[in-house]
């Protein structure tokens, strides 16, 4: 076999992939990730507009609270360290996978990641009411408005990742680890590690931004 | 591709390829930690004047993107290219949407005298 | 709020004076009465039409093979058809709008008959469904029966997807079509900039009705855009490679990346002025912090990239005919590859054209209307390579080569129209003008429009297994290319004249000539549709007469011409093996068509999948719910969303085998059938001997 045939072998598509150890089921993978990338990067024009429109509206507070008066950057922190962990976890998760370390390890990893999620979201919706409770509401200022078009639309981002989890539990628990379990699995993989991208920007831009 | 004479190789190849992905991972949390935890230093004991803290927060963000897309995705320059590509090119395209954006909206600030325009 | 308290208006906003009669009951003046009639007549045909609809279907027992063989099936043609079908029916509104419209300015001296609202709705509409409901339609419809065929597919990547993407779109434009029975739609215009779409300016469902049919659609099209480039990534068939794909699908690649990346911010814009109008944010507001020119920008961020995405697939169907009707290989393909890929990415550098009014500085300007002219040059190049390509071809004037070669001089016009535009001075002078309309219009009739029809002629025998009626045809095109002159053409003049768009009556007497000249020419475009439809009728009628079974009745390159017409749901018994670019007119060379492969072997297509019609009802269902804020449907139809996708991945078994004993058969049915046809000489391609077999001719120039 030519070295470049072994490399080929390795990774039939790049980023992250199901590996050849899964035969049939690595070839399917590859359109379905591949589609899911394009999707991502769709999503990622999305939130760019959403950014652009935060950076647009700074400075339209209206006399309303701005970043100093609202952003609490212990609990940004926290939230922040808790989506750095899920997307390690649920690297683990994809390894555990890839190399068919069993079902019990991969579901052990896919519900810590799932924790995770819900304690970033828990911590994320005490923000949001203590900014409430700040007169941060978004009918306030046109900055506000694009705050809570930005920060939610990632929480709500996250949601929607926390439901699939439950659901790709659940049929893991009903089909055990199919093909089409196995690209959902891969596709979340993607999904999640792409949020923590995203929130890198926000805790930068909106955050640190605000609050220097 | 490879038939059962290969098993036991590939399996030793496999056990290799795994060993290298978890220290991915692990270079990736590690990294991620530093560049997150730097930032947010700065920023609570504010070490330095607004504007070059914009710059470093700016650039420590852009390498922990690059380091998460390394080391969680396994974007990497030497496979098949098609989804780094795809990156680059919404990369692009996303800089020209968003710098055309703020140019354009900053420049009418400005001459519209907004509030809080520079 | 209780849950008791989402019942307390079960129909929200929802009245009796919802309905478009009930002004001229209530207040019967004359104005009032004209106005009245008029939507009354135009909701009646809607409701009508769908009672019809309705019995036809109970009367011949269609709704079982409606909902197995077409709402529920996976089938990238049988989808693609029935995106057209859509695209015809909102055409034929859209274009009665627009007649209404230029018989209102023709009798507008000092008033004319309709209202300033009914007329604001009317060009609301129209703009609304032309771009979205029309024109994506029709070009996702063709791309979607085409490109896989031509790359050698059996279905795109993701055929589910691709019905949900259809039901998205049918769910917006059926959102539309109520808006002329209940309530009315907005008058904001097709790009309804606020702050006059606000709650405080327009408080009505209007503006809320184009949000939400631009949301359903503007999903399903990003949907469409991921599933066709992943489709051209992906399922080419062996030796396609990227440089010998046909340059129709070149330009369907094109516009699927242009929709995966132009989508995002319409959705940012419309779901931000939802929230404004909802819930009180400050988008785009007046007071506290809003601000409008955000919307702009938003907007055109995506407006002037869909131009591109409309634009992009004509000019394939254009490259495709025109080598077809020529007797030629495409001249230039390289240069056409590389033009349509500059076109999509120099798309995305040019939005600022649209409001170079804004009070931006002008240096940004100076920086946005250079890049809008360097588009021209990747225009031009494509339009010397087709006539470089016609350019001792043999050249046969068949229906869609008619359209072709009307594109060719109105587009120069229309694209010459705007290198003025997209000079900021020039802009200043001529901007919110008719002449501006008259532009739009100038590429986008006979530049979308005409590529689309030329494309319903081109392929119609390979969807339906005959041929259109080629005499109708002509008068058709003939109709839609002079008609299209007389109505627009006075427009460059009256808008330098000084006549704004938009305007439901003027003063100035010295318009009405022209207006009239105009009026005429709308006339002769509603004769053009009238024209096609008849073709339509006359041509099913004679359907026996014009069969072409074997599926090459114009002597076809690429490889959608070398299966049978209409194409098994397989597309190809085999998957073909292309060698070159322009494969089916080597193979035809070299003798290598139509051969009796030693083996077949059972095929995996998707199954049937209710998600489709599933997700178009709770999607207008949702859309409906929040227009009239009939919260208790809102919400339902929001689970409903959510359950029907935790379902469908719960879902397992999802394909169908097609087994070989059924591919051989209907292979070789259609391989003796192909043994059995004569073959026709291009001098007899429009007659009834064709039956879609192509005499061997030489490729190439004339001597």
């Amino acid at each position: 076999m030519s070295p470049q045939a072994a490399m080929y072998q390795v990774n039939k598509y790049p980023g992250l992939n199901l590996g050849p150890g899964h035969g049939q089921d690595d070839e399917a993978a590859a359109t379905v990730m591949f589609g899911f990338w394009v999707f991502l990067m769709s999503d990622a024009i999305l939130f760019g507009m959403v950014f652009a429109t935060y950076v647009t509206s700074l400075h339209g507070t209206a006399g309303g609270p701005g970043p100093h008066d609202l952003y609490d950057i212990k609990s940004i922190f926290i939230e922040t360290m808790l989506l750095l962990a899920s997307s390690f976890t649920f690297g683990m998760a994809s390894l555990a996978l890839k190399y068919k370390h069993g079902r019990i390890r991969l579901v052990s990893w896919m519900v810590v990641t799932l924790v995770l999620g819900i304690g970033f979201l828990g911590f994320e919706l005490h923000d949001f009411s203590s900014m409430f409770a700040h007169g941060g509401v978004p009918s306030r200022s046109g900055f506000l408005s694009a705050f809570f078009d930005l920060v939610p639309l990632h929480g709500l981002h996250v949601t929607a990742g926390c439901i699939w989890l439950i659901c790709l539990l659940g049929q893991i628990g009903r089909y055990g680890l199919d093909l089409k379990t196995k690209l959902g699995i891969m596709r979340l993989a993607l999904f999640w590690h792409f949020l923590d991208i995203v929130w890198i920007a926000i805790f930068s831009v909106v955050y640190l931004g605000g609050l220097t | 591709m490879s038939g059962q004479a290969h098993n036991t190789d590939s399996q030793a190849e496999t056990g290799q390829q795994e060993r290298k992905e978890l220290r991915a991972y692990g270079w990736g949390i590690g990294l991620a930690l530093l560049l997150t935890v730097v930032p947010f230093g700065l920023v609570q004991w504010m070490a330095m004047p607004r504007f070059t803290l914009l710059i470093v927060i700016g650039a420590f963000a852009l390498v922990q993107m690059l380091v998460h897309f390394r080391c969680f995705l396994h974007i990497g320059l030497r496979q098949k290219r098609e989804d780094l590509q795809l990156i680059l090119f919404s990369a692009l395209l996303l800089t020209i949407m968003v710098a055309g954006t703020i140019w354009i909206m900053a420049s009418l600030a400005t001459r519209m005298a907004m509030p809080g325009s520079p | 709020m209780s849950i008791a308290a989402l019942f307390d208006h079960p129909l929200g906003r929802l009245q009796w004076s919802s309905l478009p009669f009930w002004d001229m009951l209530q207040h019967p003046t004359k104005g009032n009465i004209i106005n009245g009639v008029i939507a009354t007549g135009a909701a009646s045909l809607v409701v009508v039409g769908a009672i019809a609809l309705v019995l036809v279907l109970t009367r011949y027992k269609l709704w079982r093979p409606l909902w197995s063989d077409w709402v529920t099936s996976p089938d990238h043609k049988k989808i693609g058809i029935m995106y057209i079908v859509i695209a015809l029916v909102m055409l034929a509104r859209a274009l009665i709008e627009a007649v209404l419209m230029r018989a209102q300015q023709a009798f507008g001296l000092g008033g004319g008959f309709l209202s300033p609202d009914h007329f604001a709705q009317l060009f609301s509409t129209h703009g609304t469904i032309m771009i979205f409901f029309m024109a994506m339609p029709f070009l996702t419809g063709v791309i979607n029966y085409v490109m896989p065929l031509q790359i050698g597919a059996r279905d795109v990547s993701f055929p589910v997807l691709n019905s949900i993407s259809l039901g998205l779109t049918a769910a917006g434009a059926a959102l539309v079509m109520v808006s002329l029975v209940i309530g009315k739609f907005s008058t904001g215009g097709w790009f309804g900039y606020p702050p006059y779409t606000e709650a405080n300016f327009s408080p009505g469902v209007g503006p809320d009705y184009w949000i939400w049919a631009l949301s359903l659609a503007g999903l399903g099209a990003t949907l469409t855009g991921i599933n066709f480039a992943v489709t051209i990534y992906r399922e080419r068939a062996p030796g396609m490679t990227l440089m010998r794909m046909p340059l129709f699908t070149w330009t369907a690649l094109c516009t699927a990346i242009i929709m995966i990346f132009a989508m995002p911010p319409l959705t940012v814009a419309t779901a931000q002025l939802a929230l404004d109008r909802y819930l009180g944010f400050h988008y785009f507001t007046n007071d506290l912090g809003g601000n409008m020119m955000n919307f702009a920008n938003l907007f055109w961020l995506f407006g002037h990239p869909e131009v591109y995405i409309l634009i992009l697939p004509a000019f394939g169907v254009y490259s495709e005919t025109i080598s077809t009707f020529s007797g030629k290989a495409l001249f230039g393909y390289r240069s056409l590859v590389m033009a349509t890929m500059v076109i999509a990415l120099l798309s995305f550098t040019v939005w600022l054209h649209h409001f170079f009014t804004m009070g931006q500085d002008a240096n940004i300007n100076a920086v946005f209307g250079i890049a809008s002219m360097l588009i021209g040059i990747p225009t031009g190049v494509k339009i010397y390579d087709w006539m470089w390509t016609m350019f001792r071809g043999r050249v046969r004037l068949t229906v869609p080569m008619i359209y072709a070669l009307g594109f060719i001089v109105l587009f120069v016009l229309g694209g010459m129209s705007g290198i003025l535009l997209a000079n900021p001075t020039i802009d200043y002078q001529v901007h919110n003008t008719v002449f501006l309309v008259a532009h739009f219009h100038n590429v986008a009739v006979p530049g979308v429009l005409f590529g689309m029809l030329s494309a319903y002629h081109f392929w119609f025998p390979k969807a339906f297994g005959f041929r259109l009626n080629e005499r109708w045809g002509m008068i058709s095109a003939l109709c839609w290319i002079f008609g299209f002159i007389g109505a627009f053409f006075p427009l460059y003049a009256l808008g330098l004249m000084g006549l704004p768009r938009r305007t439901v009556a003027y003063t100035e007497a010295r318009y009405v000539p022209l207006e009239w000249v105009a009026f005429l020419g709308a006339l002769l475009i509603l004769a053009a549709l009238l024209a096609l439809l008849w073709q339509l009728w006359v041509s099913i009628r004679d359907r026996d007469g014009n069969r072409v079974f074997v599926g090459d009745p114009w002597a076809g390159r690429s490889l959608e011409w070398s299966t049978s017409a209409p194409p098994p749901e397989y597309n190809y018994a085999v998957i073909p093996v292309v060698e070159d670019r322009d494969t089916f007119t080597r193979a035809k060379e070299q003798g290598r068509a139509y051969q009796r492969p030693d083996t077949y072997v059972d095929i995996e297509l998707p199954g049937n999948s209710a998600m489709g019609p599933a997700i178009a009802a709770i999607g207008f269902a949702l859309a409906f719910g929040l227009v009239w804020h009939i919260w208790w449907l809102v919400i339902l139809a929001f689970l409903a969303a959510i359950a029907s996708m935790i379902v469908r991945g719960f879902a397992r078994d999802t394909t169908r085998i097609v087994s070989a004993q059924q591919v051989r058969q209907e292979h070789h049915r259609w391989i003796d059938a192909v043994a059995a046809a004569t073959a026709v000489s291009r001098a007899d391609e429009c007659k009834s001997v064709n039956v879609g077999l192509a005499l061997q001719e030489a490729d190439g120039v004339v001597p």
